[in-house]
């Protein structure tokens, strides 16, 4: 059914048609509406059976996912920015056990310096912790790979992030296409586990493995992982017979035939970059857009297979791997290695730094002669930044960094609009 | 594609008029696009809300810079912040003030635009009397629906029930149909309806 709705009560109706039996979640900020949504479903007796649990702290709500889904639930949370990082050691158990979690990371910076706004520094930082990160273009997108992401998880029994921009998308008011409880039903199973903690038939969970089994079960979660670059398109394939909707998959295509220069990206700002594309087509220029939507596994065969016959790329991401540049960056390199095809990387949007058409409109002319740095910072304000590397040249106590450069800007606070 | 800003103060229901606004183009079958400027909203401090209406998918993510419409919820804002920035020049506002653009000092503003598409509405005092509170965003909206043609009254009262219901719904469709009628009024006795 079409309905005008936020991203967040969008995403808390998807996963409440996938009848999760265990919600668990911290009610602070960083948080969305999702789990507030999800509290008032179970509460009003709308979301049963399922226990919607009020933890402690953002481990808290891993290690109670983690707890629930070894126990045979359909488990759920959600979370973002520091919340994720304090929930770090028990993000890596899930995946090291192989629990079939599913999480929305409503994507946002991590301080410092303190930022609430969207990037996607939070889920990357799990690049490599086992779980499977889908990120989502559209509100409706953001739906579809909820209800995909359950299915998945448990066809595998790995855990997966479904990665949204926070604000952009969780707190944006569009049309949303929500599909019946038939529909969702006919789609995903029931939770049929693959392991299972039943006084029945009991069993342990988290053994000790040392030197001569730990490499076997971390190559396990790699091949599982191989495995998904198989399965997500499948189950984007059934999703599309099933609900008439192109969700999900590996990756997508935007006018990259023909295209001499490619721009690749992930999440929200993809709308954005085709806009741009469209008037620079309009205008002649041979550019396309090739979207990332499975960040992990990383669909290197597809995305070589994209870039293949163009001659420049720009990978335009919301993150820093400071000390060596972009992190997508690194991965999509790798895909085209022995290819010859220059890259070009810029980093964008950090801290929710708006990323307008004005400036992806010079930058992509850019990209097209071949003038970019390796490393492009798009719309960085260098005379603050070089104020303040003079003033750490001219003075031993050169002070607080944010705090010199909000003074050289002038502001008093960090403000928005 | 249309492109609305909404300036107002914490409080005044700044992010739920351009939710309400999106849902009233949406209830006409059109494309439509909400979203606020981000940050921690505190009662009385600035803030900004966008919503774009087109009839094709919304891509777009930026913030909107150059608006076809301004709905400004607190006059007081003019001398904090520059709230006309970008606007189109054959754009649309409606200030909720119950003076006079020419009594607010703004004639220079006015120059070289549609004087037609300019309209003040005292949506304090509608929302006073209706709501029993001065929150002016419904008012507003029914009167930009009049002010612009975008869409109907019956699509902003659809957008109302949506939102709210009971005594709280009736009096929000009276301000707003109050409201509504106000604007077409005026715009009637300028000579432009």
């Amino acid at each position: 059914m079409l309905k005008q709705m936020e991203g967040s009560k969008a995403v808390a109706e998807a996963v409440g048609l996938c009848r999760p039996e265990v919600i668990c979640a911290y009610p602070i900020s960083p948080q969305t509406h999702i789990v507030e949504a999800l509290g008032e479903m179970v509460k009003s007796g709308k979301l049963t059976p399922c226990e919607f649990i009020n933890v402690e702290s953002e481990f808290a709500a891993m290690s109670v996912a983690i707890g629930s889904s070894a126990a045979g639930a359909r488990s759920y949370t959600a979370t973002a920015s520091q919340g994720l990082l304090f929930m770090v050691e028990a993000v890596y158990n899930a995946s090291g056990l192989g629990l079939p979690i599913v999480m929305t990371v409503a994507n946002r910076a991590i301080g410092a310096p303190i930022n609430i706004w969207n990037d996607h520094s939070d889920s990357l930082s799990q690049r490599d912790s086992g779980w499977m990160q889908l990120f989502a273009e559209t509100n409706q997108e953001a739906v579809d790979l909820h209800i995909q992401a359950f299915r998945l998880a448990e066809e595998l029994s790995m855990p997966i992030m479904v990665c949204m921009d926070g604000f952009i998308l969780t707190h944006a008011f569009e049309r949303v296409d929500i599909p019946s409880q038939e529909q969702v039903d006919k789609y995903l199973p029931p939770f049929d586990p693959r392991q299972v903690l039943d006084p029945a038939e009991p069993v342990s969970i988290g053994a000790m493995v040392g030197p001569e089994a730990f490499m076997e079960v971390k190559y396990l979660a790699h091949a599982k992982q191989m495995q998904a670059i198989d399965l997500i398109p499948q189950l984007a394939n059934e999703f599309k017979q099933q609900f008439g909707r192109d969700s999900g998959g590996l990756v997508r295509t935007y006018f990259t035939e023909g295209a001499e220069t490619i721009i690749i990206a992930m999440g929200s700002v993809l709308g954005t970059i085709k806009d741009v594309v469209d008037e620079m087509r309009a205008e002649g220029h041979k550019i396309g857009v090739l979207g990332i939507i499975s960040y992990r596994p990383f669909p290197l065969a597809e995305v070589r297979a994209a870039l293949v016959n163009c001659k420049r790329f720009v990978v335009l991401e919301k993150s820093l791997a400071v000390g060596m540049g972009g992190i997508v960056a690194t991965d999509v390199r790798m895909a085209v290695t022995g290819t010859g095809i220059k890259g070009f990387t810029a980093i964008a949007g950090l801290g929710g730094r708006s990323i307008p058409k004005s400036s992806l409109h010079s930058l992509f002319r850019q990209a097209e002669k071949e003038e970019l740095q390796p490393v492009t910072f798009l719309d960085l304000d260098w005379d603050v930044v070089n104020k303040q590397l003079e003033r750490e040249k001219l003075t031993r106590r050169s002070g607080p960094i944010a705090e010199n450069i909000l003074h050289d800007k002038g502001i008093v606070s960090a403000k928005f609009g | 594609m249309f492109q609305i800003r909404v300036h107002g103060r914490g409080g005044q229901g700044v992010v739920t008029a351009t939710e309400m606004l999106s849902v009233a183009a949406f209830e006409e079958g059109r494309h439509a696009q909400a979203f606020p400027s981000f940050g921690s909203e505190r009662t009385g401090a600035p803030v900004v809300a966008f919503c774009r209406i087109d009839d094709k998918e919304i891509r777009l993510r930026e913030p909107i810079m150059e608006p076809d419409a301004l709905i400004i919820q607190d006059p007081t804002l003019l001398h904090q912040i520059d709230v006309f920035a970008g606007l189109k020049q054959d754009g649309y506002v409606l200030l909720n003030t119950n003076h006079s653009f020419e009594e607010l000092g703004l004639a220079d503003i006015l120059k070289g635009r549609k004087a037609e598409r300019f309209c003040t509405l005292p949506a304090n005092e509608i929302g006073k009397k209706h709501i029993g509170r001065p929150i002016p965003n419904v008012p507003l909206i029914a009167g930009f629906a009049a002010l612009s043609g975008m869409f109907k009254l019956e699509s902003v009262v659809l957008a109302i029930n949506e939102k709210f219901s009971g005594k709280i719904a009736e009096g929000n469709i009276a301000a707003a149909t109050e409201a509504y009628n106000l604007v077409k009024e005026q715009m009637k006795e300028s000579g432009h309806a």
